[in-house]
């Protein structure tokens, strides 16, 4: 049996609906909402902030700390165990690795800035959503950075290769299925995040990766209008 | 030829390409890449002649030498008094620094200043790892007794103040409270309850709306719109 129609009638190129917000958390420096189909993501950012214990501190920059964190009842599967995994602490430390390329800390030393990024709902993909939720949060916290971060998992299902996988895909019995998170500073073309689950060509790969670069684009637009539309306030009367 | 992307007053996000071409210098807050010059922050873009510079929006305190700021007590040692200062880094004003009065060895220092007190002070020191010292020796530099504080963002200071302090003074007058600006983002108001009510309310409001034109208008609109009869204190 082959693959030849999305499950939800996307295109194989096609992202799922993307909304995001800029300045939810009204106590957080910086904070942020972003939702690629069924997958929400809240991230707020604290600091730069005193640093303790004092031997994490690195005199000559801040240093940056991510928690991701699916909340109990966010999963389309089932409970998840509230507090951290093996899992959520891997992701924790590949997102704090996607975004270390953009920031600039060397102005705060022996500082942290936190990012917490909250999964209230989640359908696949939401390391991405988070790291796309988190980069908008530390723009609106305004840190230095030299580019945002926009993220988005690619990959094959049986012989298409699609964008943006859901979670039926990532769960498709009848072939094999490969599903890549992929993030990018969009203004650069570089990659800071690359990881894989499954089997796919080095050919197919490379395809791949071009098909996910145009999708990035299109969220950081997004990312750009959400941070613009904060600051487009109405004068009140 | 270059290319400029942005007007005066629009908001550039991190990552955004600016100006293409090198007739146009990279200011504070965008860096140049070959010929692009790009946002290095979330800011307000300011074309100054040739050169583009970001006015950011928002982010924390970072305390700078000379600043004057207003900072609570945290805690009292031997040698002086720590300092909150609003910012990641803790401050320190030291015994001599303190006050010009005699202070005998050995004598209680939360007599002069205990802890949860807030002062207003200027900063006499920062080094490079933000090592901050300061000090309550200057005009106008004291404990501040009674009022209230508030909280603001330290970037939006500036707009509060006003050019030559027309700002600050115009809500001064009009609710006849005292009001202390700190550079670091707080501010000490003492006046009538509906006074400072007031106050609050105006400072809050610039504090929404610094990034929008005719600031210096709306303002006073408000102030006497919402005019409370008071008596100066």
């Amino acid at each position: 049996m082959t693959y030849k129609e999305r499950l939800d009638k996307r295109k194989f190129d096609e992202a799922r609906k993307i909304e995001a917000k800029v300045g939810v958390i009204p106590n957080a420096d910086g904070s942020a909402y972003f939702k690629i189909g069924n997958t929400v993501a809240y991230a707020a950012v604290y600091g730069p902030r005193n640093l303790h214990p004092k031997f994490l501190q690195d005199p000559s920059r801040g240093i940056l700390r991510c928690n991701y964190n699916m909340m109990p009842f966010s999963s389309s599967w089932g409970r998840v165990r509230p507090g951290g995994n093996r899992r959520s602490k891997e992701i924790s430390l590949v997102t704090q690795k996607a975004l270390l390329p953009v920031l600039d800390l060397e102005d705060y030393p022996n500082s942290a800035v936190d990012v917490f990024i909250e999964l209230p709902q989640t359908e696949a993909g939401s390391r991405c959503a988070g790291i796309c939720a988190a980069s908008m949060a530390l723009a609106d916290a305004g840190l230095a950075m030299k580019d945002l971060v926009a993220a988005v998992s690619v990959g094959r299902v049986d012989d298409e290769l699609v964008v943006d996988l859901d979670y039926q895909e990532e769960a498709y019995e009848d072939g094999p299925v490969a599903d890549i998170p992929m993030a990018m500073m969009p203004n650069h073309d570089k990659i800071t995040l690359l990881q894989m689950d499954g089997l796919i060509s080095k050919d197919d790969l490379k395809k791949v990766l071009e098909m996910g670069k145009k999708v990035l684009k299109d969220i950081y637009e997004v990312q750009k209008k959400a941070l613009k539309d904060k600051y487009k306030t109405e004068i009140k009367k | 030829m270059s290319k400029i992307n942005v007007k005066d007053n629009d908001i550039a996000v991190p990552g955004e390409v600016l100006a293409v071409g090198m007739d146009s210098f990279p200011g504070i807050g965008t860096y140049r890449e070959g010929e692009n010059i790009i946002a290095a922050r979330l800011g307000l873009a300011q074309l100054d002649g040739r050169t583009i510079k970001l006015i950011p929006l928002s982010g924390r305190y970072i305390p700078k030498k000379y600043d004057t700021i207003i900072c609570a007590v945290i805690d009292v040692n031997f040698s002086g008094w720590r300092l909150d200062t609003n910012s990641p880094y803790s401050a320190m004003l030291s015994m001599k620094e303190a006050t010009s009065q005699f202070i005998a060895r050995g004598a209680d220092l939360t007599k002069f200043y205990a802890i949860g007190d807030y002062v207003s002070c200027k900063i006499i020191n920062v080094t490079s790892q933000k090592l901050v010292d300061v000090t309550m020796k200057g005009m106008g530099l004291r404990k501040l007794k009674g009022g209230r504080i508030i909280n603001v963002a330290s970037n939006k200071v500036p707009r509060i103040i006003g050019k030559q302090g027309s700002m600050i003074s115009m809500i001064k007058d009009a609710t006849k409270c005292s009001i202390l600006v700190g550079q670091n983002g707080l501010i000490w108001i003492d006046g009538s309850p509906e006074g400072e009510l007031l106050a609050v309310n105006s400072i809050r409001k610039i504090e929404e709306e610094s990034h929008l034109s005719g600031l210096t208008d709306r303002v006073k609109e408000f102030l006497e719109k919402n005019k409370v009869t008071v008596k100066a204190q």
